[in-house]
């Protein structure tokens, strides 16, 4: 007897649990996509109108309800800046110590689990950390210097991980050809694998980087202020920054009112700072890419 | 079990004395006596997990990057033991060449692939590290299908030709032994044609170690056979003798295809 390929009422049930399978993982995305879409339009819409040139450029005025946010966003910009000069490299450089040299076995192990284990702790936690170490015990004072490196240790487990992957993904081929052409250890990873690895490195550390901009629990109690119209002048400064200016003017403000309307420029300007840097990041490794691999 | 192991005539090269090897708890190779002529090519045959790809990697040392690899016994490549302390493992590897089973460029032009060696060793001038790449892939014979193109990546090659590639890169850096590790399991039969008329032209100069599972390339290739089975050396002897008149018998039903 030949059998026929036409669909049938046979196989009906499975094409039924197909479909039903993935309607509900079509729906998962869908639903996702719409919760950001719509927290993009609600940020976006109510926050557009509060942008102008003079709330960029200005100093906030009259108890905040007026006046402008740029001493937030340098002091975001600052803080940032300084957790990427200490996170980004000492990341890299653990996690090349880890993957290209520690031996494997339990002693490593249980870094790496601590390693990823650190990315889950709590950020106010990092805050506390930050006020006992660089504040008081190093005695940087509440400033941008502690702020930045307590954003760094929130930052570090992610930086680590992600550059360990990066260097997991180059073929052991390029390591075992390079040594075979007489590379010492250190030559094989500098020409032979970190070329390669250096674009996903970079992507972990700008997702983390663009994670800490974000933070406000960290701070608060390392160096950011409240309320300052001025700007740092030196590292030891206090500065204003863009997620806890937010949270004062949505929770703290006396006249909810009047703040609301900058509080959603605010998130929006911050949300713009965190994708034009993600988006930095895609161009640079979009071009790392391309200059490496074909 | 009885075996043959014979001393090749003329300059000996390598000498192995009393190998094991072991990874962790695993022995792979049990004490293994070996001469390998200078300026010939040696072939090492036997079935898939006798340990033939372990016993190359023993003569450049790339076991070494097996954190639980443990060797026991004596290399002697031009009379020093490659396993005493004080070896240079860089000076080591650029006199003992190696070419992979998957043909392995970098990511990086031709040109590159082939200079990477001369790079990171010796600062050389531009016009030396050029006339080192030609004469390499002239050697690989190569030169004339990529002469136009030294500066497109290397991936863009074909399968054969990244593998030719790779032995001109091996080249470059004037080994004086070069091992083969199945390189042919991975292209074509018209590359490994190529492959094989190459590894022939090599011996003149080069003192040549193949291993390989296909007892036909043995045959064709080869001055000298070696007879691995489950980590031992059961037969060693001129390639002629080992595939016309084994004198054991498990060589013989090996060759024959009685088993493996």
């Amino acid at each position: 007897m030949k059998s026929s390929v036409k669909k049938s009422h046979k196989n009906l049930k499975s094409q039924l649990t197909q479909f039903t399978g993935f309607l509900f993982l079509r729906l998962a995305v869908y639903s996702v996509l719409f919760i950001l879409l719509y927290f993009f339009y609600d940020v976006g819409s109510q926050g557009y109108k509060a942008i102008s040139w003079e709330f960029l450029s200005q100093v906030p005025k009259r108890g905040m309800t007026e006046g402008g946010i740029f001493p937030a966003i340098v002091g975001t910009f600052l803080v940032t800046l300084i957790t990427a000069l200490f996170a980004v490299p000492l990341g890299m450089a653990a996690a090349i110590y880890l993957n290209e040299y520690a031996r494997a076995g339990r002693l490593t192990r249980l870094i790496r689990l601590s390693i990823r284990n650190l990315a889950g702790v709590p950020s106010i936690v990092y805050g506390l950390f930050g006020v006992i170490l660089f504040v008081n015990m190093l005695k940087f004072g509440t400033s941008v210097l502690s702020a930045g490196l307590t954003l760094g240790l929130l930052t570090l487990p992610w930086t680590i991980t992600a550059s360990e992957e990066a260097l997991k993904s180059v073929p052991d081929s390029y390591r075992e050809g390079a040594l075979a052409l007489g590379a010492t250890k250190w030559q094989m990873i500098r020409t032979n694998v970190l070329p390669y690895s250096i674009p996903g490195m970079l992507t972990g550390a700008v997702l983390g980087l663009a994670r800490a901009a974000g933070e406000t629990a960290p701070i608060m109690f390392t160096g950011a202020a409240f309320y300052l119209p001025f700007l740092p002048r030196s590292l030891k400064d206090q500065f204003m920054a863009l997620p806890y200016h937010l949270y004062i003017m949505a929770t703290q403000h006396h006249a909810i009112d009047k703040a609301r309307p900058l509080a959603y420029g605010t998130a929006l300007v911050l949300i713009v700072f965190v994708v034009l840097f993600n988006l930095g990041a895609i161009l640079v490794r979009a071009r790392l890419r391309r200059k490496w691999r074909h | 079990m009885k075996s043959n192991i014979i001393i090749p005539a003329g300059e000996i090269k390598i000498v192995v004395e009393h190998l094991n090897l072991h990874y962790g708890n695993k022995q792979v190779l049990q004490n293994i006596n070996l001469a390998i002529p200078e300026k010939k090519v040696t072939a090492i045959i036997g079935p898939s997990g006798c340990g033939k790809s372990s016993f190359v990697r023993i003569l450049n040392r790339m076991n070494d990057l097996i954190p639980e690899a443990r060797v026991e016994g004596r290399v002697l490549i031009d009379g020093e033991n490659i396993y005493d302390k004080d070896v240079d493992l860089v000076a080591l590897r650029k006199k003992v060449g190696m070419v992979f089973q998957k043909p392995n460029p970098f990511p990086k032009s031709i040109y590159d692939n082939i200079a990477y060696g001369l790079k990171i060793g010796n600062h050389r001038s531009r016009a030396e590290l050029e006339q080192i790449v030609e004469r390499s892939l002239r050697q690989a014979a190569l030169w004339d299908e990529v002469k136009d193109r030294l500066h497109q990546n290397a991936m863009k090659l074909s399968g054969g030709q990244q593998q030719r590639l790779c032995i001109a890169r091996a080249l470059a850096v004037e080994p004086e032994i070069i091992l083969f590790d199945e390189p042919c399991s991975a292209i074509d039969p018209i590359a490994t044609a190529r492959v094989e008329e190459l590894i022939h032209q090599l011996k003149k100069d080069y003192t040549v170690v193949i291993v390989t599972h296909n007892m036909q390339q043995a045959a064709r290739v080869s001055d000298y056979t070696a007879f691995l089975w489950l980590g031992e050396l059961i037969e060693y002897d001129r390639t002629e003798k080992i595939f016309t008149n084994p004198a054991n018998k498990m060589t013989e039903d090996y060759i024959t295809g009685r088993f493996g």
